[in-house]
């Protein structure tokens, strides 16, 4: 019996996002990038943008998402996302340009393109993957990295005093007059994963209506880089990570208009 | 106008689609002039100042990456700052267009002029086997008419092309005469020109993606083995240079950019004390002039090098000429720039009357 005879048509409930290339990826068990993938080719189809979207990938683990999602791409070098982006987005206004970071390429090397772009309103989608880890390079301290947690950079745990105390981006972009929407979701549960999709969808469309730009923060597990099992993981993220970075909307333009 | 203007102006007649850059002595000129013409009202031109030399370079390459012309304008400590995105932009076979009006250095330096970027420029400057197609422009009309070849030269060979000023040109004025207005490339004759541009998969074509990363060594070797052929087209065509006064020249001078008019005065006033010198002065520091200096220099004594550094050409001038002649180096530092009669000295003590010295 072959896989078409087994799900028929009128029983199929669920399918593969037409713009999810059927490639095995490389991502962890348990790691947040694979959903957050699945949402944003669902969104960029749904939105009938499969031929306006240009995606700018970062350098960490995130670097290959050009092999799993179907439009064009631009690979950026490592934080400068936000400067491709708006200038793939002035000289093509038609198009919709987004960028996929993690916490490391945004808020670390790549802070004053983030803060710039915010801050010029750029008509651009902002996507950051807040796992607290820098995981591609093997797991060391990141900006967003909670106190205590231990990383191959703070093996005995970070502390503000030696070095620093967690970054919340997105609250700091927030602030800027450029940015229309800002909102920090998670998708550990079915719950949150339609939520997370709701955002990336109002926030694609913000980018469509020249709105200026919008961030949407997901808070995201790395359970190889945390050394945990992806149910530990998930757990870990929500008593510590999700008390430090609350989910939610922190920003959205047209809310305050209504 | 100032050489600085004239870059402006050149771009927006070329059809420039877009300027990025960062305001930094003695440049800034190139910003101010393009924010003043507004030509995003006209040709829809988009200039924007961005918050750093890192940012502008890396605007050029997402700029580059959809098929746009795009450039940007720095002096030395700025293009420092932008070697990551030019390594990035020669990795990923994109066409660019960078000005650097060279000052004084290392370090912050000075805003004085200089030409001591030249092994910056001419020998790789960010990281990897790369190199840049430089111009050096030693007119304010060689500084508006290098921004066309740039862009046509960038485009024909897909990889990022560089304008290498000091700070007299980008600071002098002279009478120019610029371009004829040109129409920026329709969004068709983009995709027709530059089937490989990020802009969306238009009419549903398969998608493009513009990276610089390969992990298999096996296919990044092979892209290696890509760049280094269009490296050697380069070579074999792109080589620009100018001769004044060598059929019949005992002692040659090599000089580019500014330096090489100053040069050509010294040579001048050589001549009628009965000195016989002549001048090359190469246009294209990458692809450098190598066979040209060797044939010039066939039936010279001595070569002098004439630079406003502690002699960086000089290497490919002796490279050129394989020490069959002796090669020295005359040049200042510190955004000083030598004067004719200095130029002449220098001359006398080393080739002339040594014994003088």
């Amino acid at each position: 019996m072959t896989r078409e005879e087994i799900i028929k048509e009128e029983n199929k409930v669920y399918a593969r996002p037409a713009l999810l290339r059927d490639d095995v990826m490389h991502y962890c068990p348990g790691c947040s990038h694979g959903v957050v993938h699945k949402l944003v080719a669902e969104v960029i189809d749904e939105l009938g943008l499969a031929e306006d979207a240009i995606g700018i990938a970062p350098v960490g683990c995130a670097v290959f998402a050009y092999n799993y999602i179907e439009c064009d791409w631009i690979e950026a070098a490592h934080g400068r996302a936000p400067a491709l982006a708006t200038a793939a987005s002035r000289l093509n206004p038609s198009k919709v340009v987004f960028t996929y970071q993690g916490d490391g390429d945004l808020a670390a090397i790549g802070t004053a393109e983030t803060i710039h772009a915010c801050t010029r309103g750029e008509n651009i989608v902002i996507i950051l993957i807040n796992n607290g880890i820098y995981g591609m390079t093997g797991g060391q301290m990141s900006p967003t990295t909670l106190e205590g947690a231990k990383t191959a950079t703070t093996p005995y745990g970070r502390r503000h005093d030696l070095n620093g105390f967690p970054l919340k981006v997105a609250d700091v972009v927030s602030l800027l007059d450029g940015t229309c929407y800002v909102t920090r979701q998670s998708v550990h549960t079915p719950a949150a994963v339609r939520k997370a999709k709701k955002a990336l969808t109002k926030a694609f469309l913000n980018a469509k209506a020249k709105k200026g730009t919008s961030f949407v923060e997901i808070v995201s597990t790395c359970s190889s880089g945390w050394k945990m099992t992806p149910e530990q993981a998930n757990k870990w993220m929500e008593e510590n990570m999700h008390k430090h970075y609350p989910l939610g909307d922190i920003k959205d333009v047209d809310a305050k208009t209504n | 106008m100032k050489g600085n203007e004239a870059i402006a102006h050149a771009a927006i007649r070329y059809g420039a689609d877009g300027y990025f850059g960062y305001p930094i002595t003695p440049q800034s000129e190139v910003l101010e002039t393009l924010e003043a013409l507004m030509p995003w009202e006209t040709t829809g031109m988009t200039v924007l100042q961005a918050e750093s030399e890192v940012a502008s370079i890396n605007m050029v390459y997402g700029g580059a990456a959809t098929g746009k012309a795009v450039m940007t304008s720095s002096s030395s400590p700025g293009v420092s700052l932008m070697q990551e995105g030019i390594s990035y932009l020669a990795a990923s076979e994109l066409p660019a267009l960078i000005v650097n009006v060279m000052r004084g250095g290392p370090g912050l330096g000075t805003i004085h002029p200089s030409q001591s970027d030249y092994f910056q420029a001419t020998k790789g400057g960010g990281h990897g086997d790369y190199h840049l197609i430089v111009l050096a422009p030693s007119t304010v009309q060689e500084m508006a008419d290098f921004v066309g070849l740039g862009f046509d030269l960038a485009f024909k060979y897909r990889t990022p092309a560089m304008i290498m000023a000091d700070g007299i040109v980008g600071q002098m004025m002279e009478k120019v005469v610029l371009p004829p207005q040109r129409k920026r490339r329709t969004d068709a004759e983009i995709a027709e020109q530059c089937p490989w541009a990020v802009t969306g998969r238009t009419g549903g074509r398969p998608r493009n993606v513009v990276t610089s990363l390969e992990l298999d060594s096996a296919v990044m070797e092979k892209n290696n083995e890509r760049f280094q052929r269009t490296y050697r087209e380069i070579e074999k065509n792109e080589v620009r240079y100018e001769t004044k006064y060598t059929e019949d020249a005992d002692y040659l001078i090599v000089a580019f950019g500014s330096i090489a008019r100053i040069c050509l005065k010294a040579i001048e006033d050589a001549r009628k004390q009965g000195i016989k010198v002549g001048l090359i002065r190469p246009i294209t520091l990458w692809p450098f002039p190598y066979d040209a200096i060797r044939e010039a220099a066939r039936n010279v004594k001595g070569i002098l090098c004439v630079e406003i550094n502690a002699g960086q050409m000089i290497e490919d001038v002796r490279l050129a000429v394989s020490d069959a002649v002796p090669v020295k180096h005359f040049g200042r530092m510190g955004g000083i720039v030598p004067n004719p009669q200095e130029v002449l000295d220098a001359l006398e003590k080393d080739f002339i009357n040594p014994t003088k010295a």
